[in-house]
């Protein structure tokens, strides 16, 4: 059990040189005893950069890194007491499933009888007991994930460490093993860190998320208060499938559009707005809170997305005398096809950036 | 579709037809030498410097019992390849030691500037041996090492390692970084890295290697035959002793030529057992 926080650490690439690259760029973060905190970002974000910061496979060049209250950045990795699942597994080929699993207690001289049982333990959490004595090409996908998160466990570390560690499976077994991985960290609790660029992994797994981009941490928070109160403009095109519908346009006095609607606005965003010097603003509103209104903006349909229990209208609409498209969730046994038109209004809460600096305009959201 | 596909059908097992008749005339080609090489070995003098092949003969051993019996006073074939067996292994056992460290420190835990070093290593093979000889000369009969094996052992060593560390190089690239990094979280040292995870994923790569240092080390004649005169001479000088000025030599230096490549051809044959790819199969993904 241990709660890890990161102190303004920041990897730098060419560090001391005068073509610095900061991957990751003072991040302060708190991951809770035994919760379950994801990184997430796009591709470049600095999200395994951080993991492998954590991890000692890359060096903190400022700031540090704190394990359970002991500050472990020039710590080497097998003295972090921590274990880690790769993207690509990373099984020893030559050795057996069983002594991959028992490979770390082996280094730790372990006793070989205790070293067995605590393989065979971790072998019957995880449904490996049959392929004790397999090498790993002699598995399939999914087994090979299994005994890499086997050899995890085995250890008892205070931190788990993933790295994208389902993004090579198929589609299906992703989705299977992922309630399998939040069960059985909820059931062991040791705090993970968990990195994926998949946003759906990401809402679906975290008890909190924290999202990068370019080396900064955007924002960190539940699920929920991402997907309701995104803390930037990143965030709020980030998380979200379909995205958030984001247009950008003018103030007009202290009006703004969305299409040729006007935007309701709550006060508190509406008193920020009157204090913003910036020009020109992005509202953004999620697929859920357009709706078909008589009174909206129209615009004709291109593309019906059927998903069964809900329908996507992809609707190009006139904004600021440009055409846009804007995504529209309506019921899946909707009528409507390519085409046709309809009218779009908004009904349920908007958000509102400073298109610039990308800043939220209202009460922060609660982290 | 169907069409079409017939069509390429016949065009696929067409090409294999060609390339399988090709890859035989190839073979062939450069089996025939030494076909005729063993063939030459076992007929008689006479019969070996007929102008027109002789195909039909009476074959005996009597060449080999020649050539292996030795005369007194002259460079017997146990000596010979008792010099070189002692030579070629201690070279290629020192290439190995010196070699492996090199390659780790160029591939998986890079140095600074290793592309510099790995030229300098390769650079060394741009000087013409021929060029080389005559400063190699003096520097053993400096140190008194002419006519030694320990000389033979140093330049064996010297002309084998550069390529070596360029070969072995590139099989340490192959291993997955992961696997060294998951070796490292796991806690095993340096030397647990190398002996648990790297080395028995490179092994058929040190193999390759080591079968290659053996060949041109049992191979090699020119440095041989100026650095030693006698007491250290080397299987290729014993086969060239067989050749005469008087009298006619062909089935017996093609039989001496013949023994000296058996212990290449079973270190081949050996090392063709370990050279199996695909260790690293199932590492990753």
């Amino acid at each position: 059990m241990a709660e890890v926080t990161y102190e303004n650490a920041s990897r730098i690439y060419g560090f001391g040189s005068n073509l610095e690259v900061r991957a990751v760029d003072k991040l302060n973060l708190d991951i809770h005893d035994g919760e379950l905190l994801v990184l997430v970002g796009p591709s470049g974000s600095g999200k395994s950069t951080a993991l492998r910061m954590l991890a000692g496979l890359e060096p903190v060049n400022e700031g540090r890194i704190i394990i359970d209250g002991r500050d472990v950045s020039l710590v080497q990795p097998k003295d972090r007491d921590i274990a880690m699942v790769f993207q690509n597994y990373a099984l020893y080929p030559q050795m057996t499933v069983g002594d991959n699993m028992g490979f770390a207690l082996k280094q730790q001289k372990v006793p070989k009888d205790e070293r067995r049982k605590r393989v065979e333990e971790a072998a019957r959490i995880l449904d490996l007991i049959p392929y004790l004595d397999r090498k790993p090409k002699a598995l399939s996908g999914g087994q090979r994930q299994r005994v890499a998160m086997g050899r995890a466990i085995v250890r008892e570390p205070s931190v788990f460490l993933m790295d994208e560690p389902l993004s090579n499976l198929d589609a299906k077994l992703r989705v299977q093993t992922r309630t399998e991985l939040v069960d059985l960290q909820a059931r062991l609790g040791v705090t993970t860190a968990y990195v994926t660029h998949d946003q759906v992994e990401a809402m679906t797994m975290g008890h909190r998320v924290a999202v990068l981009d370019h080396g900064i941490l955007q924002q960190v928070d539940s699920p929920r208060n991402l997907y309701s109160a995104p803390a930037n403009l990143f965030v709020a095109g980030f998380i979200g499938s379909p995205a958030m519908n984001l247009v950008e346009g003018d103030r007009d006095g202290d009006q703004l559009y969305f299409g040729s609607t006007i935007v309701p606005l709550p006060p508190d965003v509406l008193s920020d707005l009157r204090k913003s010097s910036a020009k020109r603003f992005v509202v953004g509103v999620r697929p859920e809170h357009l709706a078909l209104d008589p009174d909206g903006t129209s615009g004709g349909i291109t593309v019906v997305e059927e998903l069964g229990s809900d329908a996507f209208l992809h609707t190009t609409v006139s904004h600021g005398g440009e055409e846009t498209i804007v995504v529209v969730r309506v019921d899946g046994e909707t009528s409507l096809v390519r085409g046709d038109n309809i009218s779009v209004g908004i009904e349920g809460p908007v958000h509102v950036f400073e298109a610039e600096s990308g800043v939220r305009l209202g009460v922060p959201p609660r982290s | 579709m169907s069409d079409s596909s017939e069509i390429v059908g016949i065009d696929n097992r067409f090409t294999t037809f060609i390339s399988g008749i090709v890859a035989w005339v190839v073979g062939l080609i450069f089996f025939f030498p030494v076909f005729w090489m063993v063939l030459t070995s076992l007929k008689t003098e006479a019969d070996a410097t007929q102008l027109e092949p002789v195909f039909i003969f009476d074959a005996s051993f009597d060449r080999y019992r020649e050539v292996l019996g030795g005369v007194a006073g002259t460079l017997t074939a146990a000596k010979a390849f008792s010099n070189s067996f002692i030579v070629v292994t201690v070279s290629t056992v020192i290439v190995l030691i010196l070699g492996i460290p090199a390659a780790y420190s160029l591939s998986v835990k890079p140095i600074d500037k290793w592309r510099d070093v790995l030229f300098f290593f390769i650079s060394t093979k741009f000087l013409p041996i021929a060029a080389a000889v005559l400063p190699l000369f003096f520097f053993a009969r400096q140190f008194d090492l002419i006519d030694t094996r320990t000389v033979l052992v140093i330049v064996y060593t010297a002309l084998n390692l550069p390529l070596a560390v360029w070969m072995m190089r590139s099989f340490f690239d192959e291993v997955p970084k992961e696997l060294i990094e998951a070796a490292q979280i796991d806690g095993a040292s340096l030397v647990g890295q190398l002996r648990s995870v790297i080395l028995p994923i490179v092994s058929p790569g040190i193999a390759a290697t080591a079968l290659l240092s053996f060949i041109f080390a049992w191979n090699e004649y020119f440095l041989a035959v100026n650095l030693t005169r006698f007491d250290a001479s080397t299987v290729p000088i014993w086969v060239t002793a067989n050749v005469s000025s008087r009298g006619q030599f062909f089935a017996g230096l093609s039989a001496a030529a013949t023994v000296a490549s058996i212990p290449v051809i079973l270190a081949g044959w050996i090392a063709q057992k370990r050279l199996v790819r695909g260790l690293s199969l199932g590492a990753i993904k």
